[in-house]
């Protein structure tokens, strides 16, 4: 049953220890910051979690790895420059890591909430990621099986969701949280706006069939969007649009 | 000059000059060899530097695997906006047309076949084409991949822009890769520096450009691989 909380705490507070945890966000970008903090005030320990990177710097995920509160890490790329707490933690045997291609980690979500039980990708094929899984040739071209990954949990940043908790997010804020939002058994979602109107039918990019709890937290999104809003409705370009292409300004030069 | 026009790229005979190509210069050369309308993937670092030749009457898209079609250079000052980056986690900027997805699309998208060229970089490529540019296999480095593997096998083609040689003067090109895999046979073309090499499953390179460096130089620093110019 689809539930609007009004604190970060509230949204996760049914995630227990041992829980496997889908994150969204690609850098910054729809990384759900505020239901992270919650998840480490919250306690919960020994968890599995599942995100494009590792953390970084001193906030969000990378406090929850400095904690040790992550048993393991499905991800594609821990290793960054200001990864400093999962190297430590990963250096000291304190975190497992599974290290999945960009694509594949996608694809492994997106076959679970779609109830595909492995399937054939030409990513890996032939290097060290693929070592002890299938291989079939299909075609004339090399395959590798790979499996679905569940979550217990989603965490993950919209735009704004509708009474019925259809789902639209901003720009490439999108990413992961469409695909985590179908894989996880319940998914907690942070947006910007809680609209008191449905959403038009069209622009849904999440069901609300896929979402549980929903908390409106304002972030600096919800800023950048009413420029946007405050631009398109003076009749100006919306401040993101390019005015040259790169070789224009290149020629500039 | 060949009479073929549809594929001149591919037909251009072998040509050389007496002085390495400087990044910008291979740029552009990476620029002129994409086709008008082309959807394109241009990785992280230095392949990004071929948008700067990429005339806005050639209609080229660009694709980041974060999700989005489209994208213009490089934001500045008002136009930053956290939530418009491209896989370098660099703000850029929207361009008509722009479209934006989530991850499994980006990927299907390229894993489907649907980009027609992505330019990446590389620590070695095999004669064959093998790719390899994620580890340098050192005992006690921590893995990371991202999408360089979805990436190398995805587009129609895979070019590698890179130095024929690293700055210690160990040689790219390989008769075999010996740090691990990125991908298998997924590179058609290696644009460096002092060569320009089409490569395919066969093994032979063919030498489109050469730079600073002869036909026999080049032979003489890869005595394992077979070459021959284009159009000979």
């Amino acid at each position: 049953m689809l539930e609007f909380v009004d604190t970060a705490a509230e949204a996760v507070s049914r995630i227990t220890d041992g829980a496997t945890v889908l994150i969204g966000g690609f850098g910054n970008a729809g990384q759900p910051m505020e239901l992270i903090d919650a998840l480490m005030d919250s306690g919960a320990t020994g968890l599995t979690v599942v995100n494009n990177n590792a953390g970084q710097a001193d906030a969000g995920l990378a406090l929850l790895i400095k904690e040790r509160r992550v048993a393991k890490i499905i991800c594609s790329f821990p290793r960054q420059s200001d990864s400093w707490h999962f190297d430590e933690a990963y250096r000291a045997g304190e975190i497992e890591l599974e290290l999945v291609p960009q694509g594949n980690l996608a694809e492994r979500m997106r076959a679970a909430g779609a109830g595909i039980g492995g399937f054939f990708s030409p990513t890996g094929y032939g290097t060290q990621l693929a070592e002890g899984k299938e291989v079939r040739e299909i075609d004339g071209k090399h395959y590798v099986l790979e499996s679905p990954i569940r979550g217990d949990f989603a965490l993950i940043k919209a735009y704004a969701a509708d009474p019925y908790g259809n789902l639209v997010y901003r720009k490439t804020a999108r990413n992961f949280g469409p695909v985590m939002a179908t894989a996880a058994a319940h998914t907690i979602v942070q947006v910007d706006e809680v609209l008191d109107e449905p959403l038009n039918p069209e622009h849904v990019v999440t069901p609300g069939i896929y979402v549980d709890t929903v908390v409106g937290i304002p972030t600096g999104s919800g800023v950048k969007e009413r420029e946007e809003r405050e631009a398109l409705t003076a009749g100006r370009p919306k401040p993101c649009m390019a005015t040259k292409t790169a070789a224009e300004l290149a020629a500039q030069k | 000059m060949s009479e073929q026009t549809t594929e001149a790229a591919d037909v251009q005979a072998f040509h050389s000059t007496d002085t390495p190509l400087t990044q910008d210069e291979l740029a552009r050369v990476i620029a002129d060899d994409i086709a008008p309308g082309s959807f394109v993937n241009l990785g992280i670092g230095q392949p990004t530097t071929v948008s700067n030749y990429l005339s806005p009457e050639k209609k080229v898209t660009l694709h980041t695997e974060n999700g989005m079609l489209g994208f213009g250079p490089q934001a500045t000052g008002d136009q930053v906006d956290e939530d418009l980056i491209n896989a370098g986690k660099i703000p850029v900027t929207e361009l008509p047309g722009a479209s934006y997805f989530h991850h499994a699309d980006s990927f299907a998208m390229m894993r489907g076949g649907h980009l027609d060229v992505c330019v990446l970089g590389a620590y070695q490529v095999s004669a064959t084409g093998d790719l390899a540019n994620w580890s340098t296999g050192k005992p006690g480095a921590i893995p990371a991949v991202g999408g360089a593997m979805d990436l190398a096998i995805g587009a129609k083609d895979t070019y590698v822009m890179m130095d024929l040689f690293t700055k210690k003067g160990d040689r790219k090109l390989m008769a075999e890769c010996t740090f691990p895999l990125t991908g298998v046979g997924c590179v058609s073309r290696i644009y460096s520096d002092r060569a320009v090499l089409l490569l395919d499953p066969s093994g032979v390179v063919t030498v489109r450009e050469l730079h600073g460096l002869t036909f026999e130089e080049l032979q003489e620093r890869h005595p394992d691989v077979r070459f021959e110019k284009a159009g000979a």
